[in-house]
């Protein structure tokens, strides 16, 4: 809008001091000039608008007026009636607290359920500017270790819960939350170690990252969840979980070394060289100088990438693991809620977005931060 | 470090394993190692059983709201450590998929594989493990709509049928009308809810799975009577309870908890009579089953109170399976008792 105003004073100099008419800016100005501009403009608007309404209403009807929102002890007949009319978010009264923490003991839920709180809290903490400090690693510590004490409990007269029984929106950001965090210092190490000098180096890192990047997510998880166990001796177990994080770190570490390589190579030499010039060691100069510039440049396919790994994570439902998408799939395999699956598709959808569109509009706010010294 | 010896062959035998399986087919040639040690004392050592289960079959076994496991194939886990420990709540459920059910049994994670597995040669004998007892006579059927008006699966010829990819439906579906002389076309759709949707959508005619799964579907509609179960079954799957290969007592008390739920039923010993019957009927396998009389109990390693608790905790077959298939639809059919005409479930006798 303000294009439009700073156009017009450009035109019309001796007009300047005068605001524009109304027509022109504003609301009515953006629709003038956007959606009404011609006779064709306007009957597609109009087109277009007659049929966003009719589905507008008919998902408000569908959604809210003539939904069924519980139903009696299972009794699922009113939902059924309501068929094709209605949504029967019933399914998601009854079933909310598994699709949101799984075949976890319904009367120690409020461990998982403060386990999602921490997680958020400690991804908002982490977003604000102020609190990057080098202390915010060690809380990052600390809430993780409590998040695991939590989740397994066995101490301060909290019951032990194995790992079988996690479930949930919980697994979910387990998965995304110590992938990422891992797999990021990893991505960073590959990356340099794979513009390195030392020839050894080098090659384990390119063969580390072809490799992973070689063979898809579903057959790592395979490997992790089938072939490992075969590996070790009688007895010996390692959680499932545990493998399949492991994976998942392995998995995402290659694709953000890919990522932060395309940083390091972006930046011009020059500040390489003069780095050098100035007698930093190796270490301050990608500390000081390379890094914080490459990592800027990469925040776009940074996110991208964090974000199609919280997706991704929904993979470990191959192997046995319930995460979120999972535990809102079984959660409807119960008969008499079978045929609810667009109910629960649509919450179990909303959740993803609300994280995902989270730090998509993060990213944005932070790259614009960041990139200040850039516009002019 | 005295395993270590067993430590490294298991490791190259894992290797050798996991080389065999870059290669598709060769993959199941390779036997798995064989168990060390024995899965019954292990289990009585742990104090639970852990029982891997399916990740989602309604009636067989699924999470309710509370996240409790429930269904036809938990409730053999219930049962079984039920006869070990006398408490049926001492079990780990482990969720496994088709693809990692098998791996899970070989290495250990779980003790017994409680899901719904087709029991067949080559799982038999190449795969490593062993099949205690078959739990659940299945088998491929049709289903129409009742507007069809088809009443043989003979009558299929030129029909569309839905169909799932890549399982032995398809397999079977083939083999069997290449037997009949009947054609079609297949309509192969990945998802289940989909297939289903696609075959009340009419996009098929006829819609093909194991009879329970149809059974299912159809109680599921909101008018099953439009819809009718071909009687032709083209295919055997007798769904059985896995155990490790070569661990022979902890076989049979799992495939001796599967009789005491046939035998119970077979004596009308139910939940509700159990006590009164350990205490006071007069008929001499009764006793002997309850404990009473004899020592069979302890001759399975077990409680000789071991049948009591089992019942008391699950009820008999014949309860397990109303409580569970029942209500979606799934008859009796070849899993009532042998006594039934046209029921295949038989126990030996308990002396």
């Amino acid at each position: 809008m303000s294009d439009v105003t700073l156009n017009a004073a450009a035109t019309v100099p001796e007009a300047a001091p005068r605001s524009a008419p109304l027509t022109e800016v504003g609301l009515v100005g953006w629709a003038r000039a956007n959606l009404f501009s011609g006779w064709i403009s306007t009957a597609v608007t109009l087109v277009l608008a007659y049929f966003i309404i009719r589905w507008a209403i008919g998902f408000v009807d569908w959604a809210f007026v003539n939904a069924v929102w519980s139903v009696p002890n299972n009794q699922t007949q009113a939902c059924r009636d309501a068929r094709g009319v209605g949504a029967c978010w019933a399914v998601i009264t009854e079933k909310h607290r598994f699709i949101l923490f799984g075949t976890y003991p319904y009367e120690e839920h409020w461990r998982p359920a403060l386990c999602v709180l921490l997680f958020v809290a400690l991804y908002v903490v982490s977003a604000m500017r102020r609190f990057w400090r080098p202390s915010l690693a060690l809380v990052w510590v600390g809430v993780l270790t409590l998040i695991g004490l939590l989740m397994w409990g066995g101490v301060l007269g909290m019951p032990y819960v194995p790992q079988e029984r996690w479930g949930g929106l919980v697994i979910t950001l387990i998965l995304a939350t110590f992938g990422l965090a891992f797999a990021f210092p990893l991505a960073i190490v590959v990356a340099l170690g794979r513009r390195s000098n030392l020839p050894a180096i080098k090659a384990i890192c390119v063969i580390y990252v072809e490799l992973i990047r070689g063979v898809p997510l579903i057959s790592l998880l395979f490997m992790a969840s089938v072939m490992f166990p075969l590996f070790l001796p009688e007895g010996m177990n390692v959680d499932k979980l545990l493998r399949a994080q492991i994976a998942i770190i392995l998995f995402a570490g290659a694709y953000l070394a890919e990522v932060v390589r395309g940083g390091l190579q972006a930046l011009p030499k020059g500040q390489y060289e003069a780095a050098d010039a100035l007698g930093l060691s190796y270490w301050h100069k990608t500390g000081f100088i390379i890094l914080p510039q490459a990592l800027r440049l990469v925040i776009p396919p940074l996110v991208n990438t964090f974000i199609g790994f919280f997706k991704d994570t929904s993979l470990v439902l191959i192997i046995g693991i319930f995460d979120l998408l999972t535990a809102g799939k079984t959660a409807i395999i119960e008969p008499a809620w079978q045929g609810f699956g667009v109910e629960v598709y649509l919450t179990v959808g909303a959740i993803y977005f609300v994280f995902c569109f989270a730090m998509s509009k993060y990213s944005q706010s932070l790259e614009a931060e960041l990139n200040r010294h850039r516009v002019r | 470090m005295p395993h270590f010896g067993l430590f490294l062959k298991r490791a190259l035998g894992a290797a050798a394993l996991g080389c065999a399986m870059l290669a598709p087919g060769l993959a199941q040639a390779q036997p798995a190692p064989a168990a060390a040690s024995n899965t019954f004392d292990a289990v009585r050592s742990r104090g639970q059983l852990i029982c891997g289960v399916n990740t989602g079959l309604a009636g067989f076994a699924q999470p309710d709201s509370q996240g409790v496991w429930k269904g036809f194939d938990s409730d053999y886990c219930r049962a079984i450590a039920a006869a070990i420990f006398g408490d049926p709540s001492k079990v780990r459920y482990v969720p496994t998929t088709a693809q990692v059910r098998f791996t899970a049994l070989q290495s250990g994670e779980i003790d017994v594989l409680s899901r719904n597995t087709t029991w067949t040669l080559s799982r038999d004998t190449v795969l490593g493990l062993d099949f205690a007892a078959t739990t659940f006579y299945d088998g491929q059927g049709f289903m129409v709509k009742a507007s069809l008006g088809v009443k043989s699966a003979k009558e299929l010829d030129g029909a569309t049928i839905c169909v799932q990819p890549g399982t032995t439906t398809e397999q079977n579906l083939t083999d069997w009308s290449r037997a009949n002389r009947v054609r079609f076309t297949p309509v192969v759709i990945e998802r289940l809810e989909e297939l289903v949707s696609a075959y009340i959508a009419g996009r098929c005619d006829a819609y093909t799975t194991d009879i329970s799964g149809l059974a299912a579907t159809r109680s599921a509609q909101p008018k099953p009577d439009d819809h009718l179960i071909l009687p032709e079954v083209i295919s055997k799957e007798p769904l059985a309870v896995g155990v490790r290969q070569g661990d022979a007592r902890f076989a049979d008390v799992v495939r001796w908890t599967h009789y005491l739920l046939l035998s119970a039923e077979e004596f009308g010993i139910t939940q509700a009579n159990v006590a009164q019957m350990a205490a006071n009927d007069p008929r001499p396998e009764v006793q002997r089953i309850l404990g009473k009389n004899g020592e069979l109990g302890k001759m399975l390693g077990l409680d000789n109170l071991w049948a009591v608790n089992v019942i008391k905790a699950v009820g008999n077959y014949g309860e397990i399976f109303a409580r569970n298939l029942t209500p979606i639809g799934i008859q009796r059919g070849p899993n009532a008792l042998w006594t039934t005409p046209g029921g295949l479930q038989y126990s030996p006798p308990f002396r």
